[in-house]
């Protein structure tokens, strides 16, 4: 059996789960293996509701009290009875915060190897390969693991939820989940936003991103003006939020938003491996940089090399003339 | 309070990363050898609770590597104020998370620290892992990507990062294992005084008992092929800005 783990994103079933579902779908396929699909915790019972249309075997809920919401002590209890009882030769969740919060956890109760922040699957033997990048995306990996039961969690984009089937479900069955409140151990408080907006950039069809190479908040007007005469959005790498020139609901990347665009155009940005995983989905990406080998440039279909101080201006107005 | 904070030595970002003989592993002799960027935050944010409590709490650097890879990061945290040292010497580069976990466990279930802290990841294996495996196989509480931390009534408040812009409070009992995000203090210098009086610190040298059980194996290293045809945009300004706009327009039509 594979399973699929769903994880609740504020009501709805997580972009990276969906992702997850389709490298499920595939794997079910490749190998031959019955397909199910765990709502668990918070929000199970909608999540069940959403994931109806999705082609596989089983849609399995287990709820309980002490996991209405999330705990890395009751997921990771809740998660090892499923998979204990189950015996899923594959679990598979996509690579979030929560899923690096708990299912470590799952791998050292179970003493079940988990390959996390897959970005490919490989059928060419026996058993799958799994790629995962290393040093700081320079190289990557092929990992095969041995094991009755494998955890696997895939970095955002390795697969796209376009892809997800659909056609029902053979079978609904509900897993009775047993804990006691002595299992949970930590206290959560009520999740919180530093600052409340209004933008919503994993929408956005065109957006401008700034980075680090604009070197100071004087400048930023400047990449402001260009986002305005486009009509896109304006959102930024990790640096230049930590610096506070630009509100954290801007950030692109593994800690902010990910976003697929239709253009996505970015202005003084190196491309670390934390920034690109949560914008790579973009249709098309123009990256403007100085630094002729910026990693940026690797996933770029157009690499403008040159000056932004310079280049930006000059685009911004011959825009406004086109308009 | 007896505090742990696992240390990572990796190639340094600006290393040339080459695949060895094996396919499975780097050729370490072109590398040069330095702190993991998250693990520096994690030893600043123990230094800082150990100020805070101004009592005879301690702060142990742990490390794991061939002695080569590991001394000078050793060194630097002791010269920026850890305690004492704990090194596991251990010359094979295991790539197995659950193996990883288990020989630390193994070395420093003794100590019973009541603290451990670690970097969110190693930016070399980037597995993300070993701080919550440690803490499930020695049966403390875990979090993940703290950004603050507090004692609060005998226990440790995290103030943990979420997606896209959400975080959250959690208290956890001690022992506790709590990974730490990169950004979240700023880490500080060794002084003159620190580097001298590093040289007497305790360093507890222990030979790496090794599990021999590895979960997960990498197969092949490679280098990753971008499919992307990319065209090269330079020149002088103007004519990189037509060909700009050219692209927007009658390529792209999003202008």
């Amino acid at each position: 059996m594979i399973l699929v783990v769903l994880e609740n994103q504020r009501g709805n079933i997580h972009a990276f789960s969906q992702e997850a579902v389709v490298a499920g779908q595939q794997l079910s396929e490749k190998l031959g293996l019955d397909l199910s699909i765990l709502c668990l915790g918070e929000n199970a019972s909608s999540l069940k509701e959403q994931a109806s249309g999705y082609k596989a075997t089983n849609l399995i809920l287990a709820e309980h009290d002490l996991i209405n919401s999330y705990s890395a002590d009751g997921y990771s209890k809740t998660l090892s009875q499923v998979i204990s009882e189950l015996s899923p030769k594959y679990v598979l969740m996509g690579h979030s915060y929560m899923v690096r919060d708990f299912l470590p956890r799952v791998s050292a109760k179970l003493n079940i190897p988990f390959i996390s922040d897959i970005i490919a699957v490989d059928y060419d033997s026996d058993s799958p390969t799994f790629s995962r990048q290393v040093f700081n995306a320079k190289l990557a990996t092929k990992v095969k693991a041995d094991a009755e039961t494998v955890l696997l969690s895939f970095q955002s984009a390795a697969f796209s939820s376009d892809d997800i089937e659909s056609g029902g479900l053979d079978n609904q069955s509900d897993f009775s989940v047993t804990l006691d409140s002595s299992d949970i151990k930590s206290e959560s408080e009520a999740e919180f936003q530093e600052s409340a907006s209004g933008v919503d950039l994993t929408t956005a069809e065109l957006i401008v991103s700034v980075g680090r190479g604009i070197d100071s908040q004087d400048n930023l007007p400047l990449v402001e003006s260009l986002a305005s005469a486009m009509g896109a959005e304006l959102a930024s790498s990790r640096p230049v939020v930590d610096m506070g020139w630009l509100p954290p609901y801007r950030q692109i990347g593994s800690s902010g938003q990910a976003v697929s665009p239709k253009l996505y155009l970015s202005v003084g940005i190196s491309g670390a491996i934390q920034h690109v995983v949560g914008m790579k989905g973009s249709k098309t990406i123009m990256a403007i940089n100085k630094d002729e080998e910026a990693p940026i440039f690797e996933i770029a279909d157009y690499a403008v090399i040159g000056d932004l101080m310079e280049i930006v201006p000059k685009l911004t107005e011959e825009i406004e003339k086109n308009k | 309070m007896k505090i742990a904070v696992l240390t990572k030595a990796i190639p340094s970002y600006e290393s040339s990363i080459r695949i060895d003989s094996s396919e499975r592993w780097i050729d370490e002799s072109v590398v040069n050898f330095v702190v993991n960027e998250s693990d520096s935050y994690a030893l600043e944010e123990a230094l800082q609770i150990k100020e805070q409590l101004n009592d005879d709490s301690e702060v142990v650097i742990v490390i794991m590597g061939s002695e080569s890879n590991t001394s000078k990061v050793l060194k630097d945290g002791l010269a920026k104020g850890a305690d004492r040292g704990i090194f596991i010497k251990n010359d094979i580069s295991e790539t197995d998370p659950l193996s990883i976990a288990k020989i630390f466990s193994e070395h420093i279930k003794e100590e019973s620290f009541d603290l451990i802290l670690s970097g969110l990841q190693s930016d070399d294996l980037g597995s993300g892992q070993t701080g919550v495996l440690i803490g499930e196989l020695l049966n403390m509480s875990t979090a993940t990507l703290g950004i603050e931390t507090k004692m609060e009534d005998g226990k440790i408040k995290v103030k943990r990062e979420l997606e896209s812009g959400w975080f959250q409070w959690i208290t956890l009992p001690f022992p506790a294992s709590i990974s730490i995000q990169s950004g979240i203090n700023e880490p500080r210098y060794p002084s003159l005084k620190g580097i001298m009086g590093a040289k007497r610190k305790e360093v507890k040298s222990l030979d790496a008992r090794l599990i021999n059980d590895s979960k997960q194996k990498f197969v092949q290293l490679f280098v990753p092929k971008t499919e992307k045809v990319t065209e090269k945009i330079e020149g002088d300004v103007d004519s990189i800005v037509s060909r700009m706009v050219d692209i927007l327009k009658n390529t792209l039509k999003v202008i």
